[in-house]
């Protein structure tokens, strides 16, 4: 298997990073060298084995909804790259 | 005093709690070594004025009681710090000062301690060497132009540099054993959920755990205690029976069976690697236990395993850096040339190519091929583990297949710089205490660790074991504070 430029670019779209040339081509080598070492992971049949989808092997316990943070809308927006008043402010989506 | 830097925690403890010396005393010094000790960048923000503020507002009114009463100390800078810059080791959250407190930090102040700044790491914990850091490498007190280790290389060095009596780092794949066994000094990442996460900037979830860093194994039971608490902001917190670990710290650990797994003597391991762990399995015979070979079958997977489980919950957990709610922001044309810049400004080389990865595997028509297949080793290496602990009690194994390597030796060739996680790994991916402590120096002079590995939530047994092999080993660490100004 081999990751060409075609799939840095859709890989990148999907990821939301924007990747220029140059980039991509490191990428592409970087990436098929981790896929090469991952590979290894072909030498076992795991057909019958079930996928470990939580280590604590707990169930995850139910809570009631309840609001416990009041009144913490300044403290929310307060880390923001701009806003305004009580909104996040973003660059234009609807012409 | 001049040498309260010098002291561990414990002593440091005792000598407040006897009024010998005073938080702020403690406080002076740490803060006077921290500031000469710039060249090791451990520091990615310091908070020095305030910790003398918090110490001198302790000493007026001191409640002795407390675990850890007026003892200042640094933090990894992945734990949200209640108005303190928080960055992760990132462009992207520069600028970004919390307005909460990660539970385990909140513990730690609750017992009377006091923060002394925030340190360096890998850029979102995503290394072994601490070179990915937006903020710069880290020096490892050990030696010039040496890595401390990764991701926690900035804390490691902190403790072995004595800037800070003890600290927490985070370990995600061997980001606390890793950097404590490159500095000589003592790490253990506990059992999956018994450390809350509320607070700590996400790296992989089902794998993340914070954890102590000490100068010896007693300080590091001390710190533990603290930190491990249930929490019901994380919802994989685990709500079981918590020892008072440095309480029942004991040295006897006769009759324990240790194993020792044929899968860790891995192909092209330095000979002095194989002479620290023959060493080690002596010392735990000398203490009275009993070694048993053993074998963890699929050991070598669990490198190919974790670099897919990792970076696919990074790529999910990243997500939310996108320029909107808080963090770094770049200029663009339309929302979507925001993100993608924002994105590719704001993060280093290494998180974006680990954020590909993690998108690349989880796309579809990859999904069944990359991630369920890796979901199905890691439970084959799980159950590896699950059997070996029906005959054993703990495991030995070295930490590093390596002694700590030169700055920008393995920056070019990433998955030679994945290997130095080899032997911690399996740990995560199977939710298991592990826990390194210094054995032993290399012909350079560099430190080397053993880790032992524990059943879940045994994380005592881990401590007695690690406890008893130290007073065997005696380990001195060769600081020669060459970065002092």
């Amino acid at each position: 298997m081999s990751i060409d430029l075609k799939t840095i670019k859709h890989i990148s779209k999907l990821s939301r990073i924007s990747v220029d040339e140059k980039r991509a081509e490191k990428l592409a080598d970087d990436l098929n060298s981790i896929f090469e070492f991952i590979e290894k992971l072909n030498e076992l049949k795991t057909d019958d084995v079930k996928p470990l989808t939580s280590i604590a092997e707990t169930t995850l316990k139910f809570r009631s909804d309840e609001i416990k943070s009041k009144n913490i809308r300044e403290q929310i927006i307060k880390n923001s790259p701009e806003n305004n008043e009580d909104y996040f402010v973003v660059p234009k989506v609807i012409e | 005093m001049s040498d309260i830097t010098k002291q561990s925690l414990t002593e440091l403890v005792e000598n407040i709690q006897n009024k010998k010396l005073s938080s702020t005393d403690v406080t002076k010094a740490f803060i006077q070594r921290s500031e000469k000790s710039s060249e090791l960048n451990a520091y990615i923000t310091d908070d020095f004025t305030s910790a003398l503020d918090k110490a001198k507002k302790f000493d007026q009114n001191p409640n002795l009681d407390l675990k850890l009463p007026g003892i200042p100390m640094a933090v990894k800078d992945l734990f949200c710090t209640k108005n303190v810059k928080t960055t992760a080791g990132s462009k992207i959250l520069n600028n970004f000062v919390p307005t909460y407190e990660s539970t385990i930090t909140e513990n730690i102040w609750n017992e009377g301690a006091i923060l002394l700044g925030k340190l360096n790491c890998d850029e979102f914990a995503m290394g072994s060497s601490n070179e990915t850091s937006y903020f710069g490498n880290v020096q490892n007190p050990i030696d010039k132009n040496l890595v401390p280790g990764g991701s926690s290389g900035g804390s490691a060095s902190a403790v072995a540099g004595q800037l800070t009596p003890i600290t927490i780092g985070t370990d995600t794949g061997g980001s606390i054993r890793q950097p404590a066994s490159f500095t000589g000094i003592v790490g253990l990442k506990p059992t999956y959920g018994s450390c809350s996460r509320y607070g700590i900037v996400a790296f992989a979830s089902s794998l993340d755990q914070a954890g102590p860093m000490a100068q010896n194994v007693k300080d590091c039971a001390l710190l533990q205690e603290v930190i491990s608490t249930y929490d019901p902001k994380d919802s994989t917190s685990i709500n079981f029976k918590r020892n008072h670990y440095s309480k029942e710290l004991t040295k006897n650990i006769k009759g324990k069976k240790i194993g020792i797994p044929k899968e860790y003597r891995v192909d092209g391991m330095p000979k002095e690697i194989e002479d620290l762990w023959q060493k080690g399995i002596q010392y735990v015979k000398d203490c009275g236990a009993e070694t048993i070979d053993i074998s963890l079958p699929h050991t070598s997977y669990a490198l190919p395993t974790y670099y897919i489980v990792a970076p696919a919950e990074a790529s999910s957990n990243l997500a939310r850096y996108d320029g909107v709610k808080y963090g770094y922001r770049a200029k663009g044309e339309n929302l979507i040339d925001m993100y993608e810049k924002t994105r590719s400004e704001g993060f280093g080389a290494e998180v974006q190519r680990r954020i590909m990865i993690g998108t690349y595997v989880l796309s579809s028509g990859y999904y069944d091929a990359y991630y369920l297949k890796a979901q199905k080793v890691r439970k084959l290496i799980k159950n590896d583990f699950d059997e070996a602990y029906k005959k054993v009690d703990a495991i030995l194994t070295p930490s590093t297949p390596s002694s700590a390597f030169k700055i920008g030796e393995k920056t070019n060739d990433p998955v030679s710089m994945y290997l130095n996680d080899i032997f911690t790994v399996p740990v995560n991916l199977a939710g298991l205490p592990g826990i390194s402590i210094p054995a032993g120096h290399d012909t350079k002079g560099y430190p080397l660790g053993l880790q032992i590995i524990g059943k879940a939530f045994d994380e005592q047994n881990i401590l007695n074991i690690a406890f008893a092999m130290e007073e065997k080993i005696n380990f001195k660490n060769k600081i020669t504070d060459w970065w002092i100004k």
